[in-house]
């Protein structure tokens, strides 16, 4: 029988510290919080806030230095074997055999959690009935997309009904549609099978999902609670700026310079302010205010920035760049893998100094056109102009005029990061006082004096994208394509980063970025979502969510109608 | 069985199955090695290319050349003067050169040198040339003493008695001695590699919040490598038996006993290394210096391990590889011979404890 | 174009030097095959376990076993009482041979009728047999000698072995030239071959694709640190054999870097070739073991190329190794000049080209 009385887990005054390259790192710093039985708990911070670090302890698999940490009332330390057959637990990467089949898979963790053979047949067909595998039982799991390997990861680990279930990072790298489809199940989980949930994300938005919500940074909790109390603690203090006379950069800048003000974003038509007290901001007179709802993401910015001394300040230098008209041009854009048209027919063009983003689920084609424009990847058809040059005959020389940045750290690691500007510098042609001008402005402007000598792959996420795009910029391209720029970084890092974006574009630099993030949909100033190979629709922020054609929707609710509405045709 | 165990050994087999990484360092890479070594080396030489520069040309010079001539073990080419041979040594085409002088015909019968020239640069072609030109040397005094009716001039003749391989094939050495190489491949190389896949995937992490102890993830990866090492070894063995056409005078079965026995020592020095290394770069790294280098060299598969400073010969007693090695050129080639195989057994016995002990020492259930 | 090469190449050292793991398998996978192949690594045979049944009581017999107990190559175990322990012993493995001398051996000897002995050997490993026949032929002979004249006789012909240019016949001289092949082929070829592999497992090729750097440019910069890091290992082997193992190197500096030169542009050309095709490092990693094997086996590194079949020898024309080694042993012992070796130099300078102008097309082809 679940005992009810006792929390699911309870941790007091965890901490935990590893060494890594000769130095000490403290992961987790006199942790405490509770999972209460029968309700889903987000564990929610940024990448190294500590959660996968919190989420072994609570599977046996750490020891912690200090502290203690009990799970369905036993001790995590001593008797993690009797745990561990009571608890599910999906790690980061799904933990998935890929080389097996998806029924294989199941097969696997099934003997190794001693379902008995007569439950399995009906278990298996509750589980992928669930997880929509039933069409893929006999394809490998390392061909299966992001969305499904993550639904078959949540049934391995559901193959023995567990009384708690903890679940690291499950939705990271996945569309929202396929993160949609994780919530349902795991809210079905909860309340027909009363299991408890342990769910950690660096997704924000996913916050407003949990009944309990574990918010932690640089390894200590900053907070814990209902969701709805910590976007209570916001009310009145958030605003929407519009100003139809006034460029909504330019806006933005100047609210944020505006006293009392926290957070100032542009968020599709306006910009969202978040304020120190309940009165709002002063502004010029065209500028109309209005209050809105407030959102959990506003709470978490407001603490960090009581809790970090430091507040951000972006040093304002304005790159050279000229470019007008059209400089991305795409007519009919085709790439074919085999037989199969990865991207068919894509048509659409972008002009300098508008931030353009890409959207759509995994294998939507969205990577294979990122791919195409930065000239990774030769088009099968069609026509492809970027910065005014045919990158089929002069990929050289359009490459000049391109930045990229990727999502996953791409820079040498174990170079430091003058080593790293010096030879991007170099790459791009950059050499003498030309060169060691840049790698000057590179340093003073990403404020990476102190740093400059450290090894890169040490650094910490929010220096590793800083130096990232420094690395990017060190010839002054003319357009810059991010790839998933701000996946894992903490709010503060993702807001300082689209202040410098917001800063090039206004100095006419074209940026093209792809996200999952649909927060970051809202930034740009128009979006292409894309299906199947091909584009969706075009247009603003506005315009996208008007298209949706329910009321009042997110970015990510357009997003998902969008799509389904596609499937259903 | 244990129904646990049973799933991650059919899970091993569909891995092994699917990967063609394994299948390669299982199967391609004994198959590689023992053709190669089958027939790429041989220490057996014959016909080796030699000059003869007779200074006078005469019949008594004649007669002393044709010796060579006669002899299987060498291709005779006639050089004109010494120069010219020696020009044909430093150039690689012959290697030896034999000096008949210009008074060779004068001085016969009372010690008449002849100049023999090795190239000492392969210094081992140099010594086995030296013993041919003695063995042909020695026919011709017996031919000559009875030509002339005169008594053999040697004092002490050798007579010799090769024992097991008496053609002396070096294929009937070679190819048993690597079955050691090949097994220390798939038991330590391989699974070194896929333990350490696991922890590189993530994929050990899932294992290990399942009710799976310890013992049975080592168990899991034990039996299926040892599977596929004994198939690794039948492989060999029918190679070596039809193919190359070893001889295998002990009994069968105790080869299988004594190569399960060194399997299981190997798979313990994989499981070995990859419980110190979790990248599979590291641990093959660790697993080529550690144990593939050694098995070549230090096991006395090719190298005489007596010749070996003492040093060395110290270090090749901690090396499982020289103790199957000798089991097996025993089996092979003499027979089943317990006073050879039983020590060596009992050494690999205890290397097997060693590594086994070692491994459980540095496991727990933790992602530290 | 010159500048972004170099800071390519600038940056390729400091990520291999920087890198634990690159400084490894730059320091110690050749160190430790320096001093294995340098110290174990020996066809010399020392202290050959053996023993001796006499039957004899004579003081020739003696003179004769202390002939063998005497050579350095010989170290006696045991004196036999019985004819039946001679072949325990041996089956054993506690001595390689038995020198056994007949009942009446000193005094037939001291009648002038000739007397042969017998000698027995373990022929389970061949080579070692056949050596341990050359060494006792070669101590009976002197042994032949001194009782001939002695004892008034003389023999006809009297064979004056001597081996140029490697006078003591030492292994190790024969071994270490060839190490500097073998380990610059090694640390070259790991070099290269992970050096695209890695850099796709990091995410960074894209990043480096993007800059205006075009496909040559990009082989050019991955080529040359491969190539330079290949000349200062050869250049440290070098001096390691000449001052540390005293292995004389008598023919011209310039010569010998000129068929370093050479062969790096096929090692660094297929090095090249395997980093373009694989993706992972694991991939590059085995596709540099299977090159190398054969490479290594068939080159006459260990034994000689003209013990292979007749299609096998065929196929070792197309390896660089086989011309590197005949090269630097030709430099090093022989001395031999530039232009004896210009056989071995223009395949080597053929097979470079080739092999990078397969290394550029496939760049070209397989980067996107």
């Amino acid at each position: 029988m679940q005992d009810v009385l006792n929390p699911a887990i309870e941790a007091s005054r965890l901490s935990k510290t590893f060494l890594a390259g000769g130095r000490r790192i403290e992961a987790l710093n006199e942790v405490s919080f509770t999972v209460k039985h029968g309700l889903v708990t987000g564990l929610i911070g940024p990448d190294a806030a500590g959660k996968s670090t919190l989420m072994r302890l609570a599977a046996g698999l750490l020891v912690p230095d200090s502290g203690s940490i009990s799970v369905l009332s036993l001790d995590a330390t001593r008797q993690s074997l009797k745990i561990q057959s009571a608890i599910g637990y999906m790690p980061q990467r799904f933990g998935l055999y890929e080389d097996l089949t998806v029924q294989e898979n199941l097969d696997l963790y099934a003997d190794l959690q001693g379902v008995p053979m007569g439950d399995r047949p009906s278990r298996f067909e509750e589980l992928l009935a669930m997880a929509g595998l039933f069409p893929f039982v006999k394809r490998l799991a390392g061909n299966l997309s992001g969305g499904m390997k993550q639904k078959l990861g949540l049934a391995c680990s559901l193959v023995r009904q567990p009384e708690l279930l903890l679940l690291d990072e499950p939705t990271v790298g996945v569309d929202p549609v396929s993160r949609r489809e994780l919530w349902s199940i795991v809210y079905r989980l909860v309340k027909e099978k009363g299991t408890s949930v342990l769910l950690s994300t660096a997704y924000l938005d996913e916050a407003e999902r949990c009944d309990e919500v574990v918010l932690l940074h640089e390894g200590s909790v900053l907070d814990q609670g209902e969701p709805a109390t910590f976007r209570k603690s916001m009310d009145g203090r958030v605003f929407a700026a519009k100003a139809p006379g006034i460029p909504k950069r330019l806006l933005q800048t100047e609210i944020s310079r505006t006293p009392g003000v926290i957070d100032a974003l542009i968020h599709g038509d306006h910009v969202r302010i978040v304020m120190e007290g309940l009165t709002p901001p002063d502004a010029r007179p065209d500028v109309s205010i209005v209050p809105l709802p407030p959102r959990f993401e506003d709470r978490f910015v407001t603490l960090l920035k009581k809790t970090s001394s430091v507040r951000h300040e972006v040093p304002y230098e304005k790159p050279i760049a000229q470019a007008k008209g059209a400089v991305i041009e795409l007519e009919n854009l085709q790439r074919k893998f085999g037989d199969f048209y990865a991207v068919k027919n894509v048509t659409f063009s972008v002009s300098g100094g508008e931030v353009f983003g890409l959207l759509g689920a995994n294998g939507a084609g969205k990577s294979t056109t990122f791919r195409m424009l930065c000239g990774l990847l030769a088009p099968s058809g069609g026509t492809l102009r970027v910065a005014g040059e045919d990158l089929r005959h002069a990929a050289s020389k359009a490459r000049a005029k391109i930045g990229y940045m990727s999502q996953k750290f791409s820079l040498y690691g174990n170079l430091s990061i003058l080593e790293n500007l010096k030879f991007f510098g170099a790459a791009y042609g950059l050499s003498g006082n030309a060169g060691q001008n840049r790698i000057a402005w590179a340093i003073d402007e990403f404020s990476l004096a102190d740093m400059k000598d450290a090894v890169s792959g040490d650094l910490s996420l929010g220096y590793k994208q800083r130096l990232a795009l420094a690395c990017a910029l060190m010839h002054e391209p003319e357009i810059l394509f991010l790839d998933e720029p701000t996946s894992g970084v903490d709010p503060l890092a993702r807001r300082e980063f689209w202040q410098r974006i917001n800063d090039l574009a206004s100095s006419g630099v074209t940026v093209m970025v792809t996200t999952h993030f649909m927060e970051e949909a809202e930034y740009c100033d128009r979006l292409a979502i894309m299906a199947e190979g091909e584009i969706l629709k075009i247009g603003t922020p506005a315009e996208i969510k008007a298209g949706a054609g329910i009321e009042n929707p997110t970015m990510e609710d357009a997003f998902v109608e969008l799509i389904r509405a596609v499937e259903a045709s | 069985m244990n129904r646990r165990l049973g799933g991650l050994i059919k899970k091993e087999f569909l891995q092994i199955v699917r990967d063609p990484s394994s299948i390669a360092i299982a199967f391609l890479m004994p198959l590689v090695l023992l053709l190669l070594f089958g027939y790429g080396v041989s220490l057996d030489s014959e016909h080796i290319p030699i000059g003869v520069v007779m200074e006078k040309q005469n019949a008594d010079a004649s007669n002393f050349a044709s010796i060579f001539h006669d002899s299987r073990y060498f291709s005779t080419r006639y050089y004109r003067s010494t120069r010219s041979a020696t020009d044909a040594m430093i150039s690689g085409k012959i290697n030896a050169i034999v000096v008949l002088k210009q008074d060779f015909s004068r001085r016969i019968g009372h010690d008449a040198p002849v100049q023999l020239i090795l190239n000492g640069v392969d210094e081992n072609t140099a010594r086995i040339v030296s013993g041919y030109v003695d063995g042909a040397f020695q026919k011709w005094l017996e031919r000559d003493a009875a030509m002339r009716g005169l008594p053999l001039e040697t004092p002490v003749r050798i007579e010799q008695r090769i024992r097991f391989n008496s053609e002396l094939r070096s294929r009937n050495f070679l190819v048993p001695g690597l079955v050691a190489v090949i097994m220390t491949l798939i038991g330590a190389l391989l699974t070194a590699l896929v333990m350490a896949r696991e922890w590189e995937r993530g994929t050990m992490e899932a294992l290990l919040v399942t009710p799976v102890s310890m013992g049975e993830v080592i168990l899991g990866k034990l039996i299926p490598y040892f599977l596929l090492g004994m198939g690794g070894l039948a492989l060999s063995v029918a190679m070596a038996l039809w193919l190359f056409e070893v001889p295998l005078r002990g009994s069968i079965w105790v080869l299988f006993a004594a190569s399960s026995l060194f399997l299981v020592t190997a798979l313990g020095m994989g499981l070995f290394i990859s419980s110190i290394a979790k990248s599979q770069f590291v641990a093959g790294q660790i697993a080529i210096i550690g144990t593939f280098l050694p098995a070549f060299i230090l096991s006395g598969f090719i190298f005489d391990i007596n010749s070996m400073p003492k040093i060395v010969q110290f270090i090749t007693h901690i090396i499982a590889a020289r103790y199957y090695v000798a089991i097996l050129q025993t089996l092979f080639l003499a027979g089943n011979e317990w006073s050879v195989i039983l020590p060596n057994a009992g050494a690999l016995v205890l290397l097997s404890v060693l590594f086994f002990g070692l491994t459980w020492k540095n496991t727990r259930k933790r992602l530290e | 174009m010159g500048k972004r090469i170099f800071a390519l190449m600038v940056k390729e050292f400091l990520a291999l030097l920087k890198d634990k793991k690159g400084r490894l398998v730059l320091i110690v996978p050749p160190l430790i095959q320096l001093l294995v192949f340098g110290y174990a690594a020996t066809f010399d045979l020392k202290h050959v376990p053996f023993a001796v049944y006499s039957e004899d009581k004579g003081s020739v017999s003696r003179d004769l076993v202390a002939a063998f107990s005497g050579a350095s190559s010989f170290s006696l175990q045991a004196e036999l009482a019985n004819e039946k322990s001679i072949s325990s012993l041996i089956d054993k493995r506690q001595v390689l041979m038995v020198l056994r001398i007949g009942p009446n051996f000193s005094s037939s000897l001291l009648q002038g009728r000739p007397s042969p002995i017998q000698i027995i050997v373990d022929g389970r490993n061949s080579n070692t047999a056949m050596l341990v026949v050359n060494y006792s032929g070669t101590i009976l002979k002197k042994f032949n000698e001194a009782w001939a004249s002695s004892h008034g006789g003389s023999i006809p012909v009297r064979i004056e072995a001597r081996a140029w240019f490697n006078p003591n016949l030492e292994s190790r001289w024969f071994f270490i030239p060839g190490i500097v092949g073998l380990l610059t082929l090694l640390v070259t070829m790991l070099v290269t071959a992970l050096s695209v592999a890695r850099e796709r497992e990091q995410g960074t090729f894209d990043q480096l694709l993007v800059t205006p750097m075009s496909p040559v440019e990009i082989l050019i910069g991955k080529a040359l640190p491969g190539f330079l890091i290949g000349m200062l290992e050869a250049t440290v082997i070098t001096l390691a054999a000449v001052f540390w193992f005293h292995v004389p190197l008598l023919g011209s500096i310039l010569t010998l870097y000129v068929g370093i030169f050479l062969f790096l542009l096929s090692a660094v050309g297929v090095g090249l070739m395997i980093s373009s095709i694989a993706v992972t490092q694991q991939q590059g990693l085995l596709g540099a073991f299977f090159f190398m094997v054969p490479a290594i086996i068939l080159s006459g590194f260990a034994t000689p190329i003209r013990n292979m079949p007749t299609i096998v020898q065929d196929i070792t024309l197309i390896n660089p190794m086989r011309y590197f080694l005949i090269m630097l042993r030709g430099v090093f012992l022989q001395g031999t000049p530039f232009p004896l070796l210009l056989p071995e130099l223009w395949p080597l300078a053929a097979i470079g080209i080739v092999c990078l102008a397969i290394a550029g097309w496939l760049f070209r082809n397989r980067m996107y």
